[in-house]
């Protein structure tokens, strides 16, 4: 028993230190793309792409939302579904106001 | 009466209760940093001009403490592996990374911070500068909150490990979860005010 | 302390359960229903202060440029020189009336008193799931409370633009707004704890058999209406943290480029937007709305369910239609925006959405009222209070319709018009809810019930007095009277025709002060002399009626904890002994 907890226990940190691999991989590309000075719109769609893989990969593997339980999941579904909304503000406020 | 599932989890949620209660709480947080970007947004899109972040800040220090920053989050992951694998030095050894980590983080900062007071740039001095040290003094303050309960769970707090193990395993996954969270605000600060 | 010290030697207090000092059991308790009492005794104190506060500009508005009588002296030469109001503390009363009322007086009264005492009682819970969470949301909440009264004190006075202190006005008032601020943070965070340790509660503390669609009515509002802080809230603070940056750092979030103030142009960058912060301030504030007025249909759908004697008419469709509720009020925002500039395509679809957001409120409202159809309704004094609720929330609901109409917006935005319906929602909606709450729940706090003769006379001038007051405002707004006048309109020709009702209105909200002599009366006196009553006195099925009378003020409710077997409101079940089931009886009693 304690063997095979200390067995999973071990995976994960395998996963760990790939995870933070990629994270720092993702950091060196998100920073080299910056200095080409892309024109801005192109940037803004690369960099949150990938800060929203990055994000992900944190929230995927370090705070094991991957395997988390379906309470959690649902109420994070919840949480993003309002956060859209919250991007969607701006929208709703520049959108027709005829500016 | 004890409170119940303070340990164990809830056969039917599968959860204990300050891991429901932190992720509720990060939920939270999520909608408060969601709405400080979405003012960001808002601002910048109507904003006759607006500066690329590289002009007025420093990227290879923000690069540094983005580095920084996803280091503590493997060793506060790894301090958690490290008590689950019933390894309190080890675990001593990670959470002690995760706290240095963190000052340097803060120390880092502190040296941007200065070096844009010096050429006069206040926040005051223009709605991009405004934003910038409102969002990251933000999360500078989630960062020493962060470092004020890792040390206490280095210190003081980790007598429990001796009463009660198991809880204290509880603690510092909870602990990490916010910690996470704060490394992945960062995440997103990080381009969105540099970078771009 | 001084108990266990005789001949205590070598005795070592291992119980769990052993006493505490007086500090720890009363102030700094970490026992849900010591917090619930404290909570409500801080939220009952805080609505009179607010509603002295609206007495005080009655006056004002009634008599425009007349000493206050009495105690128009002891306002000082800052806010009433010779008693006579300034228009710079008629605004601060304004302000502070908004505040205090929403924030200090009816959320805390709602949230923190019923449902800290009262949720984790029938959820059959020992205590919440964070003891130490709770206690300091409430001393937050005392913090924040505190704070805000201070700004009174401050150089030129409290906060005095408005509940909703729009920008850029918020932005260079006095200090006191400074204040208002720090107070409201304070607020926020403390609805935030609790909003984490309700949402945790009742997921995770539920007893062994209480399924949710098992969960009584109450604990299902209590359960939205945190997610609701939880998620509406922090928008709020992020906004009162950028208002902050604008008083104090001298940025410019909210400011716009070239502001010019009583003729002096501002030193301020500008670039920044004022209608952000109503974007923000609204994104909470809607959903506030509903974490006002959904603790309140839980605590009416408790009374009507008892005092029927029969289930819940719709139970299901209730619950369905307060999740839906929930939801949708995080998109309807900017339907308190219609004048701002916005073209008609984006106003068409935040009014599409506020018709929508009334489908289920009126479904909630329609299933309590036919839950009365066919009852032998017992008309006690919480019952009274409980199915005035009924109406006057239908006439605040009603009304809001046209608001939420752009075109008829349009003309009645900003006027008494708006008053009148959000009052209609709040004061003998919610409050009438909260009241009978309080004589519904009393004999389980106190062991006692309140006096029945008081209690409706109590009810009856209230109900009178408070239609007294709002009424009149629908006939002064449809006439297109502002409101935050100082002088109530006077100065403007349309007004001229309606203003003779501010007398009449004014000396209504006084009587509606007097109304309440009676309830203070009552409350103290039945908490020494009521009559004694049984721990489950009105015959309810709940849990929160299984536990003994007045539990005991340390952790654990019930021993053992107790299991369900049935749901929340199984009156007159046919072929029963009585004429209810209680939740935790397992076999049906012949």
């Amino acid at each position: 028993m304690e063997t095979a907890v200390d067995e999973s226990i071990r995976k994960h940190v395998r996963v760990y230190v790939t995870v933070f691999i990629a994270l720092m991989a993702l950091t060196l590309i998100t920073v080299t793309l910056s200095t080409l000075h892309l024109a801005t719109p192109v940037a803004i769609v690369v960099a949150l792409c990938i800060a929203g893989i990055k994000a992900s990969l944190v929230a995927a593997y370090f705070m094991h939302l991957i395997s988390e339980k379906k309470v959690i999941v649902a109420a994070l579904t919840l949480t993003v579904v309002l956060f859209l909304v919250l991007m969607v503000l701006p929208v709703s406020h520049f959108a027709d106001r005829g500016l | 009466m004890e409170i119940p599932y303070t340990v164990e989890p809830r056969p039917d949620t599968g959860l204990y209760n300050a891991k429901l209660g932190i992720w509720l709480f990060l939920a939270s947080e999520v909608m408060l940093f969601g709405a400080l970007f979405s003012s960001y947004v808002l601002l910048r899109v109507g904003a006759t001009t607006w500066p690329h972040g590289y002009e007025h800040l420093n990227i290879p220090l923000a690069t540094v403490n983005t580095v920084v920053l996803i280091t503590s989050s493997v060793t506060m992951v790894m301090s958690w592996a490290s008590l689950a694998m019933k390894n309190i030095r080890r675990y001593r050894l990670y959470m002690g990374a995760t706290i240095a980590l963190a000052c340097v983080f803060l120390v880092i900062k502190g040296f941007e911070y200065a070096a844009k007071f010096e050429h006069g740039l206040y926040p005051s001095a223009s709605t991009f500068m405004a934003i910038y040290f409102t969002l990251t003094g933000l999360h500078g303050l989630h960062i020493v909150g962060g470092v004020i309960v890792n040390s206490y769970l280095l210190g003081p707090g980790s007598r429990m490990w001796k009463t009660d193990p198991a809880r204290f395993t509880n603690r510092v996954e909870v602990a990490g979860l916010y910690w996470h969270f704060v490394d992945l605000v960062w995440i997103f600060l990080f381009p969105v005010l540099y970078l771009l | 302390m001084s108990e266990a010290a005789p001949g205590a030697h070598g005795v070592v207090h291992t119980d769990q359960h052993a006493p505490q000092g007086f500090w720890r059991t009363y102030v700094f308790s970490q026992d849900h229903k010591t917090i619930g009492i404290q909570y409500a005794i801080t939220a009952l104190l805080f609505l009179l202060f607010g509603f002295t506060l609206m007495m005080i500009m009655r006056w004002q508005l009634a008599y425009p440029g007349q000493a206050i009588p009495f105690i128009g002296k002891l306002f000082g030469d800052s806010r009433a020189p010779e008693g006579i109001m300034l228009p710079e503390f008629y605004n601060q009363l304004g302000a502070m009336h908004g505040t205090i009322m929403v924030f200090l007086g009816v959320v805390p009264l709602a949230v923190g008193a019923f449902g800290n005492y009262v949720m984790p009682l029938q959820i059959g819970a020992p205590d919440m799931a964070f003891p130490k969470l709770n206690m300091m949301s409430y001393w937050i909440y005392f913090v924040g409370g505190v704070t805000m009264l201070s700004s009174f004190l401050m150089p030129g006075g409290a906060a005095a633009s408005g509940w909703t202190s729009y920008a850029p006005l918020s932005v260079i008032a006095t200090v006191g707004q400074t204040v208002w601020l720090f107070g409201m943070i304070c607020l926020i965070t403390s609805s935030l704890l609790g909003s984490v340790n309700f949402i945790t509660t009742i997921f995770q503390l539920r007893a062994k058999g209480l399924s949710f669609m098992r969960l009584p009515f109450f604990v299902w509002a209590q359960l939205v209406t945190s997610f609701l802080l939880l998620l509406a809230f922090p928008p709020l603070e992020a906004a009162g943290v950028l208002q902050l940056m604008d008083r104090l750092a001298g940025t410019s979030f909210f400011m716009p480029s070239g502001l010019v103030v009583s003729g002096q142009a501002l030193a301020n960058t500008g670039g920044g937007n004022p209608l952000l912060w109503q974007h923000l301030f609204w994104f909470l504030a809607h959903p506030e709305v509903y974490v006002l007025i959904l603790p309140a249909m839980g605590i009416v759908a408790e009374i009507i369910a008892n005092n029927t004697r029969k289930p819940l008419w719709g139970y299901r469709s209730m619950v369905y239609a307060t999740i839906f509720l929930g939801f949708m009020s995080f998109v309807v925002w900017a339907h308190h925006m219609f004048l701002t500039g916005m073209g008609t395509v984006i106003s068409s679809f935040f009014q599409a959405t506020t018709m929508i957001i009334s489908i289920p409120s009126i479904i909630i409202l329609t299933a309590l009222f036919l839950s009365l159809w066919g009852g032998s309704i017992r008309f006690t004094t919480p019952m009274l209070f409980a199915l005035a609720f009924l109406p006057m929330f239908g006439i605040g609901g009603l009304t809001g319709l046209p608001l939420g109409l752009a075109p008829a917006d349009i003309h009645l935005h900003d006027t008494y018009y708006v008053i009148g319906h959000f009052h209609y929602v709040v004061a003998p909606g919610t409050l009438f809810a909260l009241f009978a709450g309080l004589y519904y729940w009393f004999p389980k706090v106190t062991g006692r019930k309140m006096n029945d003769t008081l209690g409706k006379i109590h009810f009856w001038l209230s109900f009178a007095f408070i239609n007294g007051v709002f009424m009149p405002m629908f006939i002064q707004g449809l006439a297109g009277v502002s409101r935050r006048l100082y002088d109530g309109g006077a100065m403007y020709s349309h007004a001229q025709g309606v203003m003779h009702l501010n007398v009449f209105m004014s000396v209504c909200a006084w009587c509606l002060g007097l109304a309440q002599i009676p309830f203070i009366v009552n409350f103290f006196w039945s908490i020494r002399k009521g009559k004694k009553v049984s721990d489950n006195y009105w015959d309810a099925t709940t849990l929160d009626w299984a536990a003994t009378t007045s539990p005991p003020m340390a952790h654990g409710n019930f021993s053992p904890l107790p299991e369900v077997y049935r749901g929340p409101y199984e009156y007159s079940v046919p072929g029963n002994g009585r004429d209810f089931l209680p939740q935790n009886t397992q076999a049906e009693v012949h």
